[in-house]
């Protein structure tokens, strides 16, 4: 029996007192101590003490990335900063950082959530937790790793970058889990058998926990042949914890939310009304117990449902399906919406091209222009001009069909594509350079 | 039949020269090389003396090269050697989807030509008297 087994396996009507205890404890928590919940409450006049049932949270206004970003840099905090021990922020690259502050009880359920990961995958004393996400201010790296500690594992804080190093130390530590974006995760792999290794045969690899970006099934499996090994999702942000908000089991299906700690609710984007389970929309997350920086009904822009029914594994927490992508990196071409992952579904039809890809978004005479880079996988016989433009046009057609929307098919040489040791650079905006 | 070496190249700076140069490491010697070139990107077409190695070393530098299996038939070098060829195949009826030419120092050419079927070209053209390597 593993550590948090009875947690995890706990009936859901009692998992559902925790939450509602918690988040009565939290709605009071923002109201009292937080300026900006203390104004939302009083405008939309919710009453935080009138909580008697967790549907009433719905009666609860909407929390967003720009109300944490209003209130950066200390604001959002609910204790003050003596009890606070750490701090991390988004990335802020599309504007002012987000900041999420971590008590001592806040960091412990931060590695006890990642660790759940682990323990799925039968982890613990016997493991070597081989972290390659970027340690700092990113939640990735210091996430996986008070997981890896937490769950009992021999924990190597790599940090990202210096891949050929990388590859040394998974093989003279025998790491058996990896934790680092699935991109990175290729990339290694690809860096390894480059090296003229088998990762199946010179790592001991047995599980990858890989998040901080969407990946195709297709992706998935080709990890999994590559390295021999089972990967499992991990899904979270900064705003709410980091990564370990939920995480997959071996039934690689869903990804079972941390609902002792993680409230969640999936609404209709545009009328923020609640969707009942099984229904695609946006995942909303109110913190349970989180004390530094406590959440209430949080716009994710992550587009998920709750998977309906009980996972074959035998743990009660409900599952969000992997993630279909986010309300705001749609992209929105000549009127029409595209998900990158309807991009990579009609990708993976084609043997012919790897599953690296970049889109490149340009204007001409107004127009926007969607180029889809691809690069050819070895045995493709391309001896004839006519074979490329084949392809690309076979490509072309059937993204037609799928999206509706002509894009461009560009065949590009191999690696000519940047791996990145971070997320992937799927999307190039060039628009603003108007010709 | 010959094994070409097909390099999928992008239109950018310095390609060529990185293609070349790692041929060159490899030790590998070039009888002849062409560009078929589109907007975007080129194929480039190579007949050397080693292309397995040649294949090797461009893959092992992350280019995407193939071989492919084409003609190389001897033609004596003088006006009209090609078209007499063109002829034969014409009388053949074996359609040609790209070809090129290159000379060697005992005066005869060499046309190199990619047909659907190369076996059965070689074998029909052996058969009408010419030397196909």
């Amino acid at each position: 029996m593993t550590r948090q087994q009875d947690i995890v396996t706990m009936p859901h009507d009692q998992l559902e007192a925790i939450q509602l205890e918690g988040i009565k404890k939290t709605v009071i928590a923002c109201y009292e101590n937080v300026p900006f919940y203390h104004e939302l409450f009083s405008n939309v006049g919710f009453d935080p003490y009138a909580v008697e049932s967790l549907d009433d949270l719905a009666k609860a206004p909407f929390t967003t990335k720009q109300d944490l970003r209003d209130n950066y840099p200390l604001k959002m905090f609910a204790v003050p900063k003596k009890d606070v021990r750490e701090i991390h922020m988004s990335s802020g690259t599309t504007g002012i950082a987000t900041v999420g502050g971590y008590t001592e009880h806040d960091l412990k359920i931060w590695g006890d959530c990642f660790a759940r990961g682990i323990e799925y995958a039968d982890g613990g004393e016997d493991d070597v937790c081989h972290v390659c996400y970027g340690y700092g201010l990113f939640t990735g790296g210091l996430g996986a790793h008070y997981g890896g500690v937490a769950a009992g594992c021999m924990t190597i804080p790599m940090s990202a970058g210096n891949t050929e190093r990388q590859i040394r130390v998974m093989r003279d530590m025998g790491s058996t889990i990896l934790c680092c974006t699935p991109s990175y995760a290729m990339y290694l792999a690809d860096t390894a058998i480059a090296m003229g290794l088998d990762p199946k045969k010179d790592f001991h690899l047995r599980v990858g926990i890989h998040g901080a970006e969407a990946f195709s099934d297709n992706f998935r499996s080709e990890l999994e042949k590559k390295l021999g090994y089972k990967v499992l999702d991990v899904y979270g942000l900064t705003e709410t914890m980091g990564p370990g908000v939920a995480i997959e089991c071996m039934e690689q299906n869903g990804l079972h939310l941390a609902e002792d700690h993680f409230y969640a609710e999936i609404i209709d984007p545009e009328t923020g009304e609640v969707l009942p389970d099984g229904e695609w929309g946006e995942l909303v997350i109110t913190t349970v117990d989180r004390e530094a920086t406590p959440v209430v009904r949080y716009r994710t822009r992550d587009i998920t449902r709750i998977i309906p029914g009980q996972c074959a594994c035998g743990r009660t927490h409900r599952r969000i399906d992997r993630l279909h992508g986010r309300t705001d990196d749609m992209l929105i071409i000549r009127g029409v919406n595209v998900f990158p992952s309807q991009i990579e579904d009609v990708m993976k039809t084609f043997p012919q091209i790897s599953s690296w890809y970049q889109i490149e978004l340009t204007r001409k005479n107004h127009l926007d222009v969607v180029t889809l880079k691809v690069e050819p996988n070895p045995d493709f016989d391309f001896d004839e001009v006519r074979a490329i433009e084949q392809l690309q046009r076979d490509i072309q057609g059937r993204l037609k069909t799928a999206l509706s929307v002509g894009l461009r098919v560009r065949i590009v040489e191999p690696k000519s594509i940047p791996r990145s040791e971070g997320k992937a650079v799927r999307v190039v905006d060039l628009r603003g350079d108007d010709q | 039949m010959l094994d070409q070496v097909t390099v999928f190249l992008e239109n950018d700076k310095g390609r060529l020269l990185a293609l070349t140069q790692t041929l060159a490491d490899a030790g590998v010697n070039m009888q002849a090389l062409t560009i078929a070139e589109t907007a975007d990107y080129g194929l480039v077409r190579i007949v050397c003396d080693k292309p397995a190695a040649a294949v090797d070393a461009l893959r092992a530098a992350d280019f995407r090269a193939i071989t492919a299996k084409v003609l190389a038939v001897e033609v004596p070098n003088r006006p009209g050697g090609l078209a007499e060829l063109l002829r034969t195949f014409q009388e053949l009826d074996l359609n040609i989807e790209y070809g090129y030419c290159f000379s060697s120092a005992e005066g005869t050419a060499i046309d190199v030509l990619k047909v659907r079927d190369p076996e059965l070209a070689s074998a029909a053209l052996a058969k009408a008297g010419y030397t196909v390597l």
